[in-house]
């Protein structure tokens, strides 16, 4: 049976990863994950220099999801290098590196510093709908798209993966853009923007006012994004937002994913991305998969 | 400390007044590790709430297995009106212990400070001092280092609803303010200070933000040290989703930025490293 998939030219050993922002730089939760089964660790987005982020409160819990406004809190790239890869290149897991930044220059320097870092992947945060300053106008206009993605290529040595919003009439779009733009993959969703009101208080929730809402009640819109997107472009699609089970990340393969990536279900579990592998496993046995592959895309009407 | 993620077993649960609960979990995993002033990551069982709730410990009870939660119920459909509701022999699961606890200066004369939610746990911390277990008062071994400090202990409620009163009175003189005046000094706890004309050397204490804002300000001028924890919405428990953040006096090692993990560095701090 095999569990290996090709993402770009790097093979994972099985098609799950864990969702930026959720998981820090692993260390954390190695407490209770071996690292060591799964496919990648994708890490917290770095930025050139160190980001303090937002006011707190910085989360808030909505029926069957959350909201987060953390604002790309980071170290900065140097410490990043000098700390976090170090840590994750203890594991036998391929290391995929988050990259934000509030400008081309900034998303380029982080960029130029990673590429002879022994990492696999870098993910190429243009959608975070925290940053005021530039997230959202890169994430979601083609042009803008395209150019980040040809300008990031032009420095990388490793594979790119352009990580997009939902936050647009036509996510198709978006990933012809980037892939016009020559990324490598695409990773797809990033969270929802969305908004919460204590009535009592009759405040904002968030100090942010606004959040990004993640969990198992935007997974079917991150399918059928999913879904749209695999039928738009030819690059391999990391598909992510709301999987809390293996059904639901089998459901992402269905759609089109060659991997998946678990986020906020993390929270509710620190074992859900292992056992999601397991689950997995187990459902290829029960249906006689022979190769993970053969479930990509493998929806049909 | 080791962290575990265990399947605790409800022992008993009461209703203490005012949507506060006592519950005693079967923890034995939890209890083994845990010290005063941390906490535990609860989460409900209903799929749609999916973030745990972290409550601080009110109790420990090592030999026995046991953690004793003290915890106010939020309102209709929370997950804190959940766990009021589970009974003798239910399961919930719970992550921990979490966070760093109360680390007591030997000798030094001290104020256990309660505020609302904030006053369980102090219970734990004063059983602690008492039969000089703490943290603080003993080395890696449980062989005792320090010296027993005296302590006085102050609490904080908004009314007559006071709770585990009795069971602070029975660890050390024990002092409560209400906002309404039914018990009390009428006010906050710096109120009951002044009015009992206290003294100590130094503040271990738990509550709302004003009151944690206030003792800052009192222990800097009388010179005290003080140490309190904090609380602030949190997502992982564990020190990675960084949304329980405090700013922090100096650039914090972890986050090379001035933010402190109310989760992983705290929840209790030095008054002086954190910007309240």
């Amino acid at each position: 049976m095999n569990l290996s998939v090709n993402i770009a030219g790097v093979t994972w050993k099985n098609p799950v990863t864990v969702a930026s922002g959720t998981f820090g730089s692993g260390a954390e939760y190695s407490e209770f994950v071996d690292l060591n089964r799964l496919g990648a660790v994708t890490t917290k987005g770095v930025a050139n220099v160190p980001w303090p982020g937002n006011p707190t409160p910085r989360v808030a819990e909505v029926y069957g999801g959350m909201l987060n406004a953390v604002g790309l809190q980071n170290p900065g790239i140097e410490l990043f290098c000098k700390r976090d890869i170090s840590f994750l290149k203890q594991y036998d897991t391929k290391i995929i590196v988050n990259v934000c930044g509030h400008s081309t220059e900034e998303y380029v320097e982080v960029v130029k510093r990673l590429q002879d870092e022994p990492i696999d992947m870098m993910e190429i945060n243009i959608s975070c709908p925290n940053v005021k300053e530039g997230g959202i106008a890169f994430g979601t206009d083609p042009k803008a798209v395209e150019a980040i993605t040809a300008e990031v290529k032009k420095y990388a040595k490793q594979p790119i993966i352009m990580k997009l919003s939902p936050n647009v009439t036509d996510i198709t779009e978006m990933a012809r853009a980037a892939e016009a733009g020559g990324a490598d993959a695409l990773s797809l969703i990033n969270t929802i923007t969305g908004m919460k009101i204590d009535i009592d208080r009759r405040k904002f929730v968030l100090a942010n006012k606004t959040g990004g809402m993640s969990g198992p009640a935007i997974h079917p819109v991150a399918v059928r994004m999913v879904y749209q997107t695999a039928q738009a472009v030819h690059i391999p699609i990391i598909g992510m937002g709301g999987i809390m089970t293996a059904a639901d990340a089998i459901e992402m393969l269905l759609a089109g994913a060659t991997a998946v990536s678990v986020g906020t279900a993390n929270f509710v579990d620190p074992h859900t991305s292992e056992k999601i592998v397991e689950g997995i496993e187990a459902y290829m046995m029960k249906y006689g998969v022979e190769d993970i592959n053969e479930l990509v895309g493998a929806v049909h009407a | 400390m080791k962290k575990a993620i265990e399947m605790a077993q409800v022992i008993s649960q009461k209703p203490l007044g005012n949507d506060i609960y006592d519950m005693i979990l079967h923890a034995p995993q939890v209890a083994r590790e845990a010290v005063a002033g941390q906490f535990v990551s609860v989460y409900a069982k209903d799929a749609s709430k999916l973030l745990p709730r972290p409550i601080s410990l009110c109790g420990i009870d090592r030999e026995a297995g046991t953690i004793r939660l003290v915890y106010r119920v939020t309102g209709e459909n929370t997950g804190t009106k959940e766990f009021s509701q589970l009974t003798d022999g239910d399961e919930i699961r719970i992550m921990g212990p979490l966070g760093n606890g109360f680390t007591v200066l030997p000798g030094k004369k001290a104020f256990l400070i309660g505020g609302g939610i904030g006053v369980p746990p102090m219970l734990q911390l004063a059983k602690d001092i008492k039969a000089g277990v703490a943290q603080g008062l003993v080395d890696d071994n449980g062989e005792k280092t320090g010296e027993i400090p005296a302590i006085q202990i102050v609490m904080g409620y908004r009314d007559a609803a006071t709770f585990l009163l009795d069971e602070f009175e029975e660890q050390g003189e024990s002092f409560v303010a209400t906002e309404d005046g039914s018990v009390g000094t009428k006010g906050n706890v710096m109120d009951a200070i002044r009015e009992n004309v206290l003294e100590a050397d130094v503040i271990y204490a738990c509550g709302p933000m004003p009151m944690l804002r206030a003792l800052k300000e009192y222990a800097a001028q009388q010179g005290m040290e003080c140490y309190i924890s904090m609380e602030e919405r949190m997502a992982c428990g564990i020190g990675a989703c960084l949304a329980c953040v405090c700013g922090s006096k100096d650039k914090d090692e972890h986050s090379n930025v001035h933010n402190k993990r109310i989760c992983k560095e705290g929840p209790v701090f030095d008054a002086k490293e954190v910007e309240l």
